[in-house]
């Protein structure tokens, strides 16, 4: 997998430190499971909170509590199983975290129709903005939109682009507001990617009117 | 500290001094938290659990948890550490940064009531100049020294981010700046930090 769009510096510091919303943090977790570049990076960002942990101002815990966790050592762990599926069991651009939501291959997911050669399947992952996978056939734009917020795409298969560049599969758009963009898919094939937003997007231009009420994304 | 050397003293010579008594300090948290794994010493862990326990507990109530719930959680952090002991790798992390990793997993569980999966990370090939233990404390010491001289607003985003654990759009509403600007804050931040994680010796 050849990468060329990581995230921004922001977004990995936000995962690092455990305050992304679910749905871009479990998008962050699948390109980490492509990408080792990003994966130092995160490596970095938590030896920042390593840091900071150093340096907080300790609390003293109860008096009992240290005796109160010895008496616990002994207990039988809960067996730690891992869930993550070995690599070569994964279906063909699902990532491991994604596998644990949609459990199967890309190409049997309940597609729902948007309308003008977009189909989505909505993660339902709850919590602000929304997590989806989108499918778009060949030659097929999403309308000019913002971000009145974050917006992260990771493309698992096919490829697209737009005014920024090609993006293709493992690669990752990390926009927010001030990105007004219009992704084109530039291949013979279905461009299927994982969105996850922490507010709503917003389309522009008549072509947008229309379609919003549609995507409501 | 080093409050009692005279002014006018080498002060480069005596931040080393003190760099150097926390770096061993620190080497010997991550030495004895593998060594751990093997000899499953609970009066090695009762240590470990003094030292950090009192820091995880700290860092819970700062993200927002209630006293008790934060006691609770801090306690299931160091059961997690003497419990997955043998998954400390020396080589990827410090012993700080590996608890914080446990503390900020166990506090999302907490907070979205549901498994964190999506932290865990696969295993990785041997990474063929990757770093010795001793090196990663040295970067995490240099970590300490550039997060004190970060600029005021930028420590500002970095503590609003990693003590209280909020999000981009949240610190720009707190403080009542753009997001843009947050990220930028951030940005900086990192790359300043990161120069540090980069240096060759």
């Amino acid at each position: 997998m050849n990468i060329r769009h990581h995230f921004d510096d922001a977004t990995l510091m936000a995962y690092a430190s455990g305050s992304l919303p679910k749905g871009m943090a479990l998008l962050v977790a699948c390109h980490l499971h492509w990408c080792p570049e990003c994966r130092e990076r995160v490596r970095q960002a938590e030896a920042v909170g390593g840091a900071l942990l150093e340096q907080i101002e300790p609390q003293a815990m109860p008096d009992n509590a240290l005796q109160q966790l010895m008496a616990r050592l002994d207990d039988d762990m809960a067996a730690e199983v891992s869930s993550l599926v070995s690599p070569a069991l994964l279906p063909e651009g699902v990532p491991a975290p994604l596998h644990h939501y949609i459990r199967g291959s890309l190409d049997d997911l309940p597609w729902k129709r948007l309308g003008y050669g977009v189909h989505h399947v909505d993660l339902n992952l709850g919590g602000k903005g929304t997590t989806r996978l989108l499918k778009i056939a060949p030659g097929v734009s999403v309308p000019h939109h913002t971000h009145t917020g974050n917006e992260l795409t990771l493309i698992l298969r096919g490829s697209y682009s737009d005014e920024i560049g090609r993006f293709s599969a493992g690669d990752v758009a990390d926009l927010d507001g001030e990105v007004h963009h219009q992704p084109i898919v530039d291949t013979d094939q279905d461009c299927i990617c994982l969105i996850a937003t922490d507010s709503p997007l917003k389309f522009t231009g008549l072509m947008g009117r229309l379609v919003q009420p549609f995507i409501g994304m | 500290m080093q409050e009692d050397e005279p002014t006018g003293g080498d002060v480069n010579a005596v931040i080393q001094i003190a760099e150097e008594k926390k770096k061993q300090q620190r080497d010997s948290w991550s030495a004895r938290l593998t060594s751990l794994a093997e000899t499953r010493d609970k009066a090695e862990f009762a240590a470990i659990y003094g030292y950090f326990a009192p820091r995880v507990k700290s860092y819970i109530v700062r993200l927002g948890m209630p006293l008790a719930t934060a006691e609770e959680v801090a306690q299931e952090a160091m059961l997690s550490v003497w419990r997955k002991a043998h998954l400390f790798n020396s080589t990827k992390a410090s012993a700080s940064t590996w608890i914080f990793t446990l503390a900020r997993n166990l506090c999302i569980d907490r907070m979205r009531r549901e498994k964190a999966v999506e932290y865990e990370l696969p295993e990785e090939e041997p990474d063929p100049d990757q770093r010795d233990m001793a090196e990663h404390s040295v970067l995490e010491e240099r970590m300490q020294v550039a997060i004190a001289s970060l600029p005021e607003s930028q420590a500002q985003v970095l503590h609003l981010s990693y003590y209280e654990g909020k999000s981009h759009s949240e610190i720009a509403d707190q403080l009542g700046i753009p997001l843009g600007s947050v990220k930028s804050r951030l940005r900086l931040a990192f790359s300043k930090l990161k120069a540090h994680w980069g240096e060759e010796e």
